[in-house]
């Protein structure tokens, strides 16, 4: 019998539960998260195996620079000859690394679904509507402040085949780097105020109520643009190891 | 500050993240050449392999990350691996003798992965980072690659292994300056995957 959401809020309840006895704080989701069924044959059983050498080669990581990134990379609205359907939005921020420096000149990408909740991608399935007008790839690279902008539009909702009547709240997926490999991140930016929230695997794979917080945007009216497009606020925090943080980077 | 945490990188990063000539992080010209940056051996190695799940079946939606450094032990890195074309907006491609240091490939349908670079300078490993569907948090792991010389015993994560997991870290050679190196999510030969402190 496929599995109803009952099934898999009875599941996120008890995970959640089990979270809160257990009493220590976790950022980031388990990798073994039984609700988000994909998970399952995906997560080592092994435990991690800890490196604390100050030679590691992740301690330094990539950079990006002009080369990599176009002027029209961070407007997803203006890569076709046509406005794409929906609500256009700003969404910036910034980037920090846990002693709240800013990560500079660093490589931003973004992709999303577009207002239909369909990618442009050949195996999503989802009979919405396709927009010729909307890819839905950003980059950009973070500036002195670490900061980054984005001009799109809000993503619509999507079923996914978790289990049935399942659906993704609207997001758009991040993809990070800092000054150093151990550092990145690939993530999702959520929208305030979403109702699928409590439905959701995938968001709520975070137990910790305070770090799932962190995943949503602030809506900012002051970064609306009149008679053009709403703004939303979301900074980053990138993980990693302590030596990433705590000396002064580049 | 408190980080931002982690979320899969889902089914449809496909159009996104992975770019042409990701996989080639030996600069063709340097390459083809044969001229050596400052290393003592500047052509170019592949390195290939499979990404499996905990039953032994292939991941076809993986995406693999390559960081090293330089063969000269540079870790500075250097833009470059997505150049753009400015005409079109589209990818250029690598501008052929820059070392970037960076990579990036994802599993085809079979769940192989491939891609060429040059040895790295000063340690005998790539780091890697893997993402997929149903991972919630990337995996780090290393690709050791048994040059000449290198002694498995002085690496400081080698030598705290025990011989079965160290085994899953190290390269396989294949063919002339070809390695082989499956990735295993979960299961009987499940990789070792890193946490740096
Ligand atoms: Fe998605």
């Amino acid at each position: 019998m496929p599995l109803t959401q009952q099934d898999i809020s009875r599941e996120i309840a008890e995970r959640s539960r089990a979270y809160t006895e257990a009493g220590q704080i976790q950022h980031h989701p388990a990798r073994d998260y039984v609700p988000y069924r994909s998970s399952l044959l995906r997560h080592p059983k092994q435990p991690l195996v800890t490196v604390q050498d100050p030679e590691a080669v992740e301690l330094s990581g990539p950079v990006f620079g002009r080369t990599d990134v176009t002027e029209l990379d961070p407007d997803l609205t203006g890569q076709h000859p046509g406005e794409p359907l929906g609500e256009r939005i700003t969404v910036t921020g910034r980037v920090l690394d846990r002693d709240g420096r800013p990560v500079r000149g660093q490589l931003v990408e973004v992709w999303q679904a577009n207002a239909s909740g369909r990618y442009a991608h050949q195996r999503d399935r989802h009979p919405a509507p396709l927009d010729p007008n909307f890819t839905g790839i950003g980059r950009c690279l973070t500036d002195d402040e670490g900061g980054y902008r984005f001009t799109t539009i809000k993503p619509g909702a999507y079923p996914w085949r978790n289990h049935g009547n399942a659906w993704r709240p609207a997001h758009i997926h991040f993809s990070l780097f800092g000054n150093a490999f151990a550092q990145r991140l690939v993530t999702q930016m959520y929208f305030p105020g979403d109702p699928l929230f409590a439905y959701d695997p995938i968001l709520q794979s975070v137990t910790d109520p305070a770090a799932r917080n962190r995943l949503v945007a602030a809506y900012e009216h002051d970064l609306s643009v009149p008679e053009w497009s709403l703004g939303y606020r979301w900074d980053i925090v990138l993980d990693g190891p302590a030596a990433t943080w705590i000396e002064e980077g580049h | 500050m408190l980080p931002t945490p982690s979320q899969t990188v889902g089914p449809f990063y496909g159009y996104a993240l992975p770019f042409p000539q990701g996989g080639q992080i030996a600069p063709a010209g340097i390459a083809l050449t044969g001229i050596a940056p400052a290393g003592p051996d500047a052509r170019a190695i592949t390195i290939h392999g499979h990404v499996h799940d905990g039953a032994g079946e292939p991941v076809p939606d993986a995406l693999l990350e390559i960081w090293q450094p330089a063969p000269d032990g540079s870790r500075t890195g250097a833009p470059g691996s997505l150049r753009r074309d400015q005409t079109t907006g589209g990818y250029a491609g690598r501008d052929g003798v820059t070392f970037t240091g960076f990579g990036r490939v994802a599993t085809d349908p079979d769940g192989s992965y491939a891609f060429q670079t040059l040895s790295p300078g000063g340690v005998p490993y790539l780091s890697v980072c893997v993402f997929a569907r149903g991972l919630l948090h990337h995996l780090f792991t290393r690709i050791y690659l048994p040059l000449p010389g290198v002694d498995w015993e002085s690496d400081p994560l080698l030598a705290g292994l025990d011989p079965d997991r160290r085994r899953t870290l190290i390269a396989e050679p294949v063919a002339e300056r070809v390695y082989r190196f499956d990735v295993h999510l979960q299961g009987d030969k499940e990789t070792v995957f890193l946490d740096f402190r």
